[in-house]
């Protein structure tokens, strides 16, 4: 008799952990022959440690985080791979309600609109100053998310200098809500169930949503260390697929109830499994107690939302140019590009006769509607994918970009 | 021999005030004096500006581990940039410090010799912790088996009129028949019983 080949992920406390634990869950990867162990940790520093020293094979991570380890800008980096993404989407911004009621004031309403919030923000943000009230702090999870990038890409598009008319901190994401309730910051950029933990009790009220930010955003990917996924590519494959039948399972509307139970259970998200359905069905409530429908809020499958775009990686990397967390090059570049594995994703998943995107990059923001595209398999529609301010990013003319966001 | 005293300055970040102080004792034993012990993560940034420490010890359970390092990136908050300290050591140490539950961070230059005693310290400190407050949860556990067993037994006497040799004997055997443990039998009959007692106000 031959064991099953064990694989231990690590994985942090938030809505789009939902792939990895449906695969163990639903017995999606014991059908692959996995037996996959999950491991809640509690920051994400944990994760990159662990999987630096191999406690961890694979883990739910950040996904600029493995681009960071490869650029060596974070401790103990070991040459760190992306084959796959965990969905798309799945954070919101939230802001205090006394911010919120100022806002609101300045014309902010209710539906999430990132423009409108951001008008009003930036007329908040001009009054603090004049009255010389202290600067607004908002709090990401890691300098090295979509979050941060996100929440400044928002702040700046709208006029708000994120490095000198705000000050952005780092919160874990489950003591975002306690850090709000409690007046240490005054807002936050978080993945889901951490904004509905605020907005539903009363606590808080979501301003925008980063699917309105940027529509079909990149957020968490699967990382492994290079050299584990080197050494067993049969059973990294073998886990991709149990990854994918997990994401459509997990898509399904149908399965919402059963998904939200799970990942409320205690050794994954522990928290209201009402907190949970918020997220998964994209009907969220502001904090006004009605709820209203985002578009794409978080989309686990459809639109190729597993796959792992150069493209993705490369915004990520323009950002952090942007931020000045690393020198522009055509070296860095490559380390970045080269970090998502969008190669091994069409080799794992080819077998499963699902759709896969033929090129490994698009232009993101391009598509205004829903768009069929080239395929491999069943045919696939992306978009649409654009930035709230109409901003497009094109991977070949990533100098272009990089020059022209420089301030 | 003793160890040299030394007057490096070390901060310990550790939310569990109990393990915070066994850590620190050892190094106070150990010739270091220069110690700060932090419990709350609140005002961190403030307080390293204060302190200046020259090594930080922080417990991984302490879910602000990314907030620090952010910190430690921001070169306002320090006045000489600070990195983790098992990035310039060996394998062999950053895989017992990762499995001791435990990570350090240094300022820079600090030659390594001058660091590695204290992270063995607080890796060999955070070891002896763990293995106490395992040994601990074994005997509440220990404890409240025997309890269990009692009930059982207890229950087995009044409801079959079994001697209390007889009902342990009976316990046992199920225990081998399905490969489990005394303990876990009794669980089951314990709960079962309570499942299947008449109503009170019956």
């Amino acid at each position: 008799m031959t064991a099953k080949p064990q694989i231990i992920a690590g994985f942090m406390p938030l809505l789009d952990s939902a792939l990895l634990v449906a695969a163990k869950e639903k017995g999606f990867a014991g059908a692959e022959g996995i037996d996959l162990v999950l491991v809640r940790e509690t920051s994400w520093a944990n994760i990159r440690d662990r999987l630096a020293v191999g406690h961890f094979q694979v883990a739910h991570v950040l996904a600029p985080m493995p681009i960071a380890a490869n650029l060596g800008l974070t401790p103990l980096a070991v040459p760190t791979i992306a084959p796959m993404a965990l969905g798309l989407g799945g954070n919101a911004v939230t802001v205090s309600n006394e911010l919120w009621a100022r806002m609101a004031a300045e014309g902010a309403v209710a539906d999430f609109n990132p423009a409108t919030a951001g008008r009003a923000l930036k007329a908040v943000v001009a009054q603090r100053a004049a009255r010389s009230e202290p600067l607004l702090r908002f709090a990401v999870v890691h300098p090295y998310s979509g979050h941060n990038y996100e929440l400044r890409y928002w702040l700046a598009a709208c006029g708000i200098d994120p490095a000198r008319e705000v000050e952005i901190v780092i919160v874990p994401p489950p003591l975002m809500a306690d850090a709000l309730g409690s007046g240490a910051i005054d807002g936050y950029c978080v993945g889901e169930p951490w904004n509905t933990a605020a907005a539903m009790p009363g606590h808080g009220h979501i301003a925008t949503v980063n699917a309105a930010i940027w529509r079909s955003s990149p957020e968490k990917v699967l990382s492994a260390a290079a050299k584990w996924a080197e050494d067993n590519p049969a059973v990294l494959a073998a886990l991709l697929r149990a990854l994918c039948r997990s994401a459509q399972w997990c898509a399904q509307p149908a399965n919402r109830e059963e998904l939200a139970q799970i990942l409320a259970g205690n050794a994954y998200v522990a928290r209201p499994a009402e907190w949970m359905l918020r997220g998964l069905s994209g009907d969220l409530d502001s904090g006004t107690g009605d709820r209203r429908h985002v578009e794409d809020f978080f989309v686990p499958f459809a639109k190729a939302a597993t796959f792992p775009w150069k493209s993705h990686a490369l915004w990520f990397y323009s950002q952090m140019v942007r931020w000045g967390q690393v020198k522009h090059t055509a070296e860095t570049a490559a380390i970045a590009r080269e970090t998502y594995r969008p190669d091994l994703y069409r080799a794992a998943l080819k077998p499963l006769g699902i759709a896969l995107p033929v090129a490994n990059a698009k232009v993101e923001g391009a598509l205004r509607v829903a768009t069929p595209v080239g395929s491999a398999g069943a045919s696939l529609t992306l978009g649409p994918d654009g930035f709230f301010d109409g901003g497009l990013f094109d991977p070949d003319r990533l100098d272009a970009y990089i020059a022209a966001q420089k301030r | 021999m003793a160890a040299q005293p030394t007057t490096l300055s070390i901060l310990i970040i550790d939310e569990n005030r109990l393990r915070a102080s066994v850590i620190e004792a050892g190094l106070r034993d150990a010739g270091y004096t220069n110690l700060t012990v932090v419990h709350d993560v609140a005002g961190i940034a403030r307080r390293i500006e204060d302190i200046a420490p020259d090594v930080i010890v922080i417990s991984l359970e302490n879910p602000n581990r990314d907030m620090l390092e952010s910190i430690f990136q921001l070169s306002r908050a320090v006045q000489r940039p600070i990195a983790m300290f098992v990035d310039r050591s060996d394998q062999a140490a950053i895989e017992a410090a990762v499995e001791a539950g435990v990570s350090a961070y240094v300022v820079d230059g600090l030659k390594r010799e001058r660091v590695k005693p204290i992270l063995d310290m607080a890796i060999s400190r955070f070891n002896a912790f763990s293995r106490m407050t395992r040994e601990l949860q074994e005997a509440r556990s220990e404890l409240e088996n025997r309890k269990l067993i009692d009930r059982a037994k207890g229950i087995l006497m009044a409801t079959r009129g079994l001697s209390e040799a007889d009902a342990y004997a009976l316990l046992r055997k199920t225990a081998m028949n399905q490969n489990r443990k005394i303990s876990e039998i009794a669980e089951s009959l314990v709960t079962a019983s309570g499942l299947l007692a008449p109503p009170e106000d019956e």
